[in-house]
C-alpha cells in the first residue's frame, strides 16, 4: 500500500493525542487549573491535528460531514463519530478542570471511552480488509490500541505505567510484524485464485493492461519498503519501546523524557510506514506483482 | 445507505469468455469513449501525449501466459472491470452512502455528489474495479452502463454495456444472472463459469468461462519415425571443429 504521509501522521499522532485523553479522562494524573490545561492542549493538538491531517488526503473534504451518515456499515463514519463525541466530552470535561477546579468523574469517563473508540474505530479501518491480508487480524486493533495507550500514559507523565506497557506495545508489534509476514499466504489468495487458471497451469503475468502505470499500482502496489523491512523494524522497536523504557529507568529529568517521547514517537512514525508500504493489496496479483 | 440489500430483484453483471477473447482492448476503448462521453465525471487523462500517460479506466484487459505441466503455453487475455458483487465489501465500507447497491438490479454504483474520494471503497475491492479520477478527485467504476441498458432512445440492439456491443469476438455477454433461464445463467452452467477470488467472499455476480482444453498438436509427418536422421555426429572440417573447440 502506498505510505500516504498525512494518513501516516494522522494515525500517529490522533493515536497519541486521543491515548493521552484516555488518561487525562480517567483523572490520571489529576491535574486542574493550568496544568491541566497545559496537558489538554498537548492532547488537543495531537488529537485534532491529526483528524485535520488526515482530511488532506480526501478528493473532496468540503464533503467530509457526509462521513457522519453511514455509521451502520462503515468504520470510517463510526471512526468520525467517536472523535466528534470524545473531542466534545473532553472538552467539557477539560473545561471543568481549567476553569472551575471541578472534575466532573462521568464525562471524563465517557470521554475516556469515546477516546479508546475513535483508536479502535481509526484501526478496524484497516483490520476490516480482507483485501490486505497483513492487516485483516485481531493484532491490528491491538497494536493501535497498546501503542495509543502507551504513548499516553508516556505523555501523561505516568512513569511506571508507561515503562509496563511501552513494553507490552513493544512485544504486540513484534508479533504483529512476525505473524503479519504469514498472512498473506494463509488468505488462499494467489494469482491461480485471482484468475482462476491454476487449473490449467503455472499463471504468469505476460503483459499488463497499459504500458504506463495507474492508479491501482500506485495506490495499493509499494515495494520500495520492503528492501529494508528488517532493518527499519529493529530500528523502529529500539526508538519506540527499548530506548525510552531504559530513559525512563534512569533518575527523572525533564530533558530524559523529552528525549523519551521523541524517540518513542519517532520508532511509532518508522512502524507506520512500515505498516503500509509492506501492506500486499491482493488486486497487486493480477499485475503479478505483490 | 451503505448497508447492503437483502436481495436483489436481479442480477444483472457480465459473463466473459477467457476462450474467445482475442485481447483486442476494443471493450477498453469503447468503455472509456462512453463514459467519458457520458453519465457522471469523465473519465480522465494525465500527461496523454507526454512522456508518462496515465489515466482512468473502468475496465483494462491484462494478458497471462499458463504454462501446463505438460505441452505449450497458453497465453490468455484477461478483460477485469466490476463485478457487481452481491457481498460488495466496497459498498459497507463507505462513509458517506455514496456506494450502494441498486435493490433492483444488483447494480453497484457512485453517486459522484457524495463521494469524498476518500478512496477506502478502492481500498475494500479484491479486484481493482475502483479507480479514483485525479481529475475530479471522485471514485469512478463501471456503471454497467447503467445509462445504455435502460435508455428508450438507443435502438434495442444498443441496449446493452458498450463493451459488450464493441467485443468484436462475442466474448462479452450481458444478461440476468440472477435468472436460471437466462441465457448467460445458462451459459454459465454449460460452460462451468467461475468466480474470481472466491475466497474473499465477495459473491461476484459477473462470471469468466474458463478456456476451453487445447487440441493436442497432431504429428506433422506420420512418416517422420521412420526417417533416419541426417547428421548425429558431424564429420570432416565441423567434426575437427568440434573436437578442437572441445578440448579449449
Amino acid at each position: 500500500m502506498h505510505p500516504a504521509p498525512s494518513v501516516i501522521f494522522f494515525s500517529v499522532f490522533s493515536g497519541l493525542g486521543f491515548g493521552l485523553l484516555v488518561w487525562l479522562g480517567l483523572g490520571i494524573p489529576a491535574v486542574t487549573g493550568w496544568s491541566a490545561f497545559a496537558f489538554f492542549a498537548i492532547a488537543y493538538l495531537l488529537a485534532v491535528g491529526g483528524l485535520i491531517s488526515s482530511t488532506f488526503h480526501l478528493g473532496h473534504p468540503e464533503r467530509a460531514l457526509k462521513a457522519f451518515t453511514q455509521w451502520r456499515s462503515s468504520w470510517l463514519s463510526r471512526e468520525a463519530w467517536c472523535a466528534v463525541a470524545a473531542l466534545v466530552l473532553t472538552g467539557f470535561y477539560g473545561l471543568g478542570l481549567v476553569f472551575l477546579d471541578t472534575r466532573w468523574t462521568i464525562l471524563g469517563l465517557l470521554g475516556a471511552l469515546f477516546s479508546i473508540g475513535t483508536v479502535f474505530t481509526t484501526s478496524m479501518i484497516y483490520g476490516q480488509l480482507k483485501t490486505v491480508p497483513r492487516w485483516n487480524m485481531p493484532l491490528t486493533p491491538a497494536n493501535f490500541l497498546s501503542l495509543s495507550l502507551a504513548g499516553g500514559a508516556l505523555l501523561a507523565g505516568q512513569v511506571s505505567e508507561a515503562m509496563v506497557l511501552i513494553l507490552i506495545a513493544g512485544i504486540i508489534q513484534a508479533v504483529t510484524w512476525l505473524l503479519g509476514d504469514k498472512r498473506l499466504a494463509a488468505s488462499g489468495t494467489d494469482m491461480a485464485s485471482a484468475t482462476r487458471l491454476g487449473d490449467i497451469g503455472t499463471v504468469r503475468a505476460f503483459e499488463p493492461p497499459h504500458t504506463g502505470t495507474n492508479y491501482l499500482l500506485r495506490e495499493f502496489v509499494h515495494v520500495i519498503g520492503r528492501k529494508h523491512s528488517a532493518k527499519l523494524r529493529l530500528i523502529s522497536i529500539g526508538l519506540m519501546a527499548v530506548l525510552p523504557v531504559v530513559l525512563l529507568l534512569l533518575p527523572f529529568h525533564h530533558i530524559i523524557a523529552v528525549v523519551a517521547v521523541l524517540a518513542h514517537v519517532a520508532g511509532v512514525l518508522i512502524a507506520r510506514w512500515l505498516f503500509f508500504a509492506e501492506a500486499e493489496h491482493v488486486v497487486g496479483l493480477y499485475y503479478g506483482k505483490r | 445507505m451503505t448497508t447492503l440489500p437483502n436481495a436483489t430483484d436481479k442480477k444483472l453483471g457480465l459473463v466473459i469468455d477467457l476462450d474467445t477473447c482475442v485481447g483486442c482492448h476494443a471493450c477498453v476503448i469503447s468503455c472509456k469513449g462512453w463514459n467519458t462521453e457520458n453519465y457522471g465525471a469523465p473519465l480522465s487523462d494525465q500527461d496523454p501525449y507526454g512522456a508518462n500517460p496515465s489515466g482512468t479506466f473502468l475496465n483494462r484487459v491484462h494478458s497471462y501466459e499458463v504454462q501446463p505441466a505438460q505441452g505449450e503455453a497458453q497465453l490468455i487475455h484477461f478483460p477485469k472491470s466490476c463485478l457487481h458483487c452481491e457481498d460488495a465489501p466496497c459498498v459497507t465500507v463507505c462513509p458517506t452512502g455514496a456506494s450502494y447497491k441498486r435493490v433492483e438490479d444488483g447494480i453497484v454504483l457512485v453517486n459522484e455528489s457524495d463521494c469524498i474520494g476518500c478512496g477506502l471503497c478502492a481500498w475494500a475491492c479484491p479486484y481493482g474495479a475502483r479507480e479514483m479520477d485525479a481529475e475530479e478527485k471522485v471514485m469512478k467504476k463501471c456503471t454497467l452502463c447503467v445509462d445504455r441498458i435502460y435508455n428508450d432512445n438507443l435502438p434495442e440492439v444498443d441496449r446493452v454495456p458498450s463493451c459488450v456491443r464493441t467485443c468484436p469476438a462475442g466474448a462479452r455477454h450481458f444478461g440476468d444472472l440472477g435468472d436460471p433461464d437466462s441465457a448467460v445463467s445458462k451459459l454459465v452452467a454449460e460452460r462451468g463459469g467461475v468466480d474470481l477470488m472466491p475466497e474473499q467472499g465477495t459473491k461476484p455476480v459477473n462470471k469468466y468461462l474458463p478456456p476451453r482444453p487445447k487440441d493436442a498438436l497432431p504429428e506433422f509427418d506420420v512418416l517422420a519415425p521412420f526417417l533416419e536422421p541426417v547428421v548425429e555426429e558431424p564429420k570432416g572440417f565441423l567434426g575437427w571443429l568440434d573436437k578442437a573447440l572441445e578440448k579449449i
